[in-house]
């Protein structure tokens, strides 16, 4: 398969991504639409490494992963506390840095 | 040596600086004395040094002018281009200034010393009285126009300082502000009335650059030797200059800041309003003496100017009760008869006259100082009477000065007024009618000084029980004793020919007017009869005014009374001073004041411009509470807005 | 049709379902199952790519460690299937919608239409680089000093995490 496929597919993920995180109220939803918008662009990292032969690109991916990880744990953690504070995970509601 | 001659200057300037930032916390009243009179004192030095080194030297030598730096210096190269340097110009005439007023100050200052003894503000006095000897000293040394101004108005804003020195003091200003008017009141008088006159000076001044293309006297002056006699510009600058000097010489119309000058400590009067500050105007029309020659036009104003105010202000002399005001008339008619003698083309009388009023003005005001200290801050000389007996020294010593005053000889008054008042009458730019108006002023002059004298040192004792005078400190009756030495033979520098003198005054200044005087090709006079009988007339004229006045004041009490009675209209008038200030409230100053409260302070300054600046604080203010709802705290919304923004910025990318 | 087309498509149109579906699911559980079946055909996709040590990875850290820590927090938080939480249509969905979708063209006409130029492929060597061996060897030499500094992130992930959920002791 030439590149392009791939290219594409990563692009056609990570709008859904986008989507989700502009769209969703829930923050565990939100929080899933940035893990997917990673992966997109993990995917576009590797079609791009194995078609030019640099293992750089898998490199990368491998790096992003480890801060993925870290992220989605410090991430979580937050959300945790967000919601003993306020009971909800309605990201609406949580709007204190407002006017 | 005549490089030195900066020092003159600068030793007040260090006074006052020294005085004004560490002085005040000195508790120590004799060391500030002793600085503040010290650093005149060394002035005095330093211009008498040099002074007689002038007179070693041959009368073309004299002039030095020593250029410390250039102060203003713009457009070089061009026609219009301005370069002011400050500079001190030490010659005959700027010597002769120098010496009194660093002579009359010291002896002035001394005499502070026990004068102020106890005053709160004793140290800022001082300050004051320093910074107001190196503003002084900068008119009369300055080698040009603008440092001549800078001096100008230094010695308004230490009148104004000094005037105004017992701030919250109550004072009596007649008509305005009755009950509420202190001492401030009459420094704010005192030098917005100088402004007016500092307005015409300062339009001389640009005149001057407009015409001659400089401002230093040099220069100008030497420009001035070739124009014609009658030179429209040349009437205008001296008539503008003219009206600047009759504001810091209190002369019509611009005189009736002096009487209220008197709010001011005495020493304070004796020192600016007697001796040096009032004669900034004479000096300055004696510097552009050849600018006043190339005008006869201007040069008749002033001698008529001078002789009006002469006699005006000796009227008004004659019915006033307080001891300092009497005395504040008296220097407004004897700075007319400067005037006079500058409008007869008689520059070095009226210098002549500058030098004898510093000693014996000054003297009377010391004097007065030393009587009002011992009556304890009673001023009404109706309130006082037989104090010889307790005042020696300054009943002896003001007595020589009214003798100096009345032009009595051989007091040094008579030699100097006499001077005047022959080139009055004998001078081609003189007539008879100026003579006839500076004899009665003379008469008068004796009268109300000898009216003075009696009722306050002689006869019968019109005061309380309570008070109890007493000699004044040595600090204060030395200068007294001083001046009064001076006041008998400071004339004899200029005993004229006629009475076989040589005249040293008029022949010192001689290379400082000989430009003038070639200009207005004045014709040396032999010595005449007419000049003895003139002399004679004017001595018995005075002598006149003295008799009626002792046999009036201590004889016949009852004559006063009588007069005062059978004219109580001219007797109300002469009292309140011609109702000249409540003319000048009533058509000048309500006026303004209204105008300025209701267009300028409500119109323009709260509506236009506060507006403007309100108005547009608050349109910041509403645009910002419009924008500041952006900020909804909801982070998706910023994602929102986030794509959109990478959307343009990619379609751009694509674009491009 | 390939045996690799045909693989490519059917990962393919899993991954892109399993994300519609993902973003889309009320309950948050079904939404995370939708996504562990995305990173799965991901993997999948990376193996078509000879990637192997990424696949394998992939595997293991998100699907196995991600995921099931995103279920831990959804069961903590009793999150299970609010009713409540159903999603309103709102302006900010509408323009967030669109602006996604003009953003989706062009990376269309960018990918697929734009032509840029590209070095030549070299597909053959995706072969040896993909290897558990080759990735070990780059990464204890060339990349070694990302290596230790990510350990430290991770414990700084670790320390942040603890820190912010703990409860506070009164």
């Amino acid at each position: 398969m030439d590149i392009q496929s791939y290219l594409l597919l990563s692009a056609t993920t990570f709008i859904i991504g986008v989507v989700g995180v502009l769209a969703r109220r829930n923050a565990i939803i939100v929080f899933m639409s940035i893990e997917l918008m990673l992966n997109s662009v993990n995917l576009s990292l590797v079609a791009f490494s194995a078609y030019l032969g640099d293992v750089r690109g898998q490199m990368l991916v491998f790096f992003a992963m480890t801060v993925a990880a870290a992220e989605a744990a410090v991430g979580l953690a937050i959300i945790i506390a967000l919601f003993r504070r306020k009971q909800t995970v309605n990201l609406d509601d949580i709007n204190i840095l407002k006017w | 040596m005549f490089s030195y001659s900066p020092l003159i200057v600068l030793f007040p300037l260090l006074g006052f600086l020294f005085l004004g930032l560490i002085g005040w916390r000195l508790k120590n009243e004799k060391l500030i004395g002793i600085i503040g009179s010290g650093t005149v004192g060394l002035s005095f030095v330093v211009a008498a040094i040099l002074f007689f080194q002038m007179l070693g030297m041959q009368p073309e030598e004299r002039k030095h002018i020593v250029g410390l730096f250039t102060w203003i210096s713009t457009f070089t190269g061009t026609p219009s281009s301005l370069s002011v340097s400050v500079g001190y110009q030490v010659d005959q005439l700027s010597i002769l200034m120098t010496l009194i007023v660093t002579g009359v100050g010291f002896l002035i200052h001394v005499y502070s010393i026990g004068y102020m003894h106890g005053d709160a503000g004793f140290s800022r006095f001082f300050t004051y009285m320093n910074l107001f000897i190196f503003a002084m000293l900068n008119l009369v040394l300055a080698d040009n126009f603008l440092l001549m101004f800078l001096g100008w108005e230094g010695v308004g804003l230490c009148s104004y300082l000094l005037i105004g020195f017992w701030f919250d003091r109550k004072f009596d200003t007649g008509g305005y502000k009755p009950g509420t008017a202190t001492t401030s009141d009459a420094a704010k008088k005192a030098f917005i009335v100088n402004r007016i006159g500092d307005f015409g000076f300062l339009l001389g001044m640009l005149l001057i650059f407009m015409h001659f293309g400089s401002l230093n006297f040099e220069t100008v002056f030497g420009r001035a030797t070739v124009l014609s006699v009658g030179d429209k510009t040349v009437v205008w600058i001296t008539l503008l200059l003219f009206l600047g000097a009759t504001g810091k010489s209190a002369q019509i119309p611009l005189y009736v800041w002096l009487p209220d000058a008197m709010a001011g400590p005495t020493p304070v009067s004796a020192l600016i309003h007697a001796a040096t500050m009032v004669t900034a105007g004479v000096y300055m029309v004696a510097r552009c003496s050849i600018l006043y020659a190339l005008a006869p036009t201007t040069m008749q104003v002033v001698a008529i100017i001078g002789a009006v105010t002469a006699v005006m202000a000796a009227t008004i002399g004659l019915v006033q009760n307080d001891i300092k005001k009497v005395l504040a008339y008296s220097t407004v008619s004897q700075l007319g008869y400067m005037f006079l003698a500058m409008g007869v083309a008689a520059f070095a009388a009226g210098i002549f006259h500058v030098l004898t009023h510093a000693f014996f003005k000054a003297l009377l005001f010391l004097g007065s100082g030393a009587v009002i200290h011992a009556m304890h801050d009673e001023q009404d000389i109706q309130k006082m009477g037989g104090l010889k007996k307790y005042l020696p020294t300054t009943y002896k010593t003001f007595l020589i000065a009214a003798i100096a005053i009345s032009g009595i000889p051989p007091f040094s008054g008579f030699f100097s007024k006499d001077e005047i008042l022959w080139k009055a009458f004998s001078s081609e730019y003189g007539s008879v009618v100026l003579w006839a108006l500076g004899v009665l002023g003379a008469g008068l002059t004796a009268f109300y000084m000898f009216r003075l004298v009696s009722l306050t040192f002689e006869g019968e004792a019109r005061y309380g029980h309570d008070v109890h005078p007493h000699e004044a400190p040595k600090t204060m009756t030395i200068p007294l004793v001083i001046l009064a030495f001076l006041s008998v033979v400071g004339g004899f520098v200029g005993i004229p020919a006629s009475l076989l003198g040589g005249n040293s005054i008029e022949q010192w200044l001689e290379p400082i007017f000989e430009p003038a005087n070639d200009k207005l090709s004045l014709i040396p006079q032999a010595v005449t009869a007419g000049e003895y009988l003139l002399m004679a007339l004017s001595v018995a004229i005075a002598a006149g005014g003295i008799y009626v006045a002792r046999m009036v004041y201590l004889r016949r009490a009852e004559l006063a009374e009588q007069w005062k009675a059978k004219f109580p209209k001219i007797y109300a008038m002469l009292f309140n001073k011609y109702y000249v200030d409540e003319a000048y409230d009533a058509v000048v100053i309500t006026p303004t004041v209204k105008v300025s409260e209701a267009i300028l302070w409500k119109g323009v300054d709260v509506s236009i411009i506060d507006g403007l600046v309100n108005g547009s604080a608050k349109l910041i203010g509403t645009i910002a509470q419009g924008i500041r709802r952006v900020q909804t705290g909801i982070a998706q919304q910023y994602a929102t807005i986030f794509v959109g923004g990478i959307l343009v910025i990619l379609i751009w990318l694509i674009l491009k | 049709m390939t045996l690799e087309t045909f693989l490519f498509y059917f990962l393919a149109i899993i991954s892109v379902g399993s994300a519609l579906m993902m973003v889309t699911r009320r309950n948050p559980v079904i939404a995370a199952l939708y996504l562990i079946l995305n990173f799965f055909a991901l993997g999948g996709l990376y193996l078509t790519l000879h990637a192997q040590f990424i696949a394998f990875i992939q595997i293991l850290v998100y699907a196995g460690a991600i995921m099931v820590l995103f279920l831990f927090v959804i069961m903590l938080l009793n999150l299970g299937d609010i009713k409540g939480l159903g999603e309103k249509i709102s302006y900010r969905k509408i323009v967030g919608a669109g602006l996604s979708f003009g953003l989706l063209m062009e990376l269309v006409y960018v990918f697929g239409f734009a032509r840029a130029s590209l070095p030549p492929t070299q597909f053959e060597k995706s072969v040896d680089i993909g290897t558990v061996e080759y990735i070990g060897r780059e990464l204890f030499t060339t990349f070694l000093f990302p290596f230790e500094v990510t350990s430290i992130l991770l414990l700084a992930a670790i320390v942040g995490a603890v820190i912010l959920a703990k409860k506070k002791l009164n």
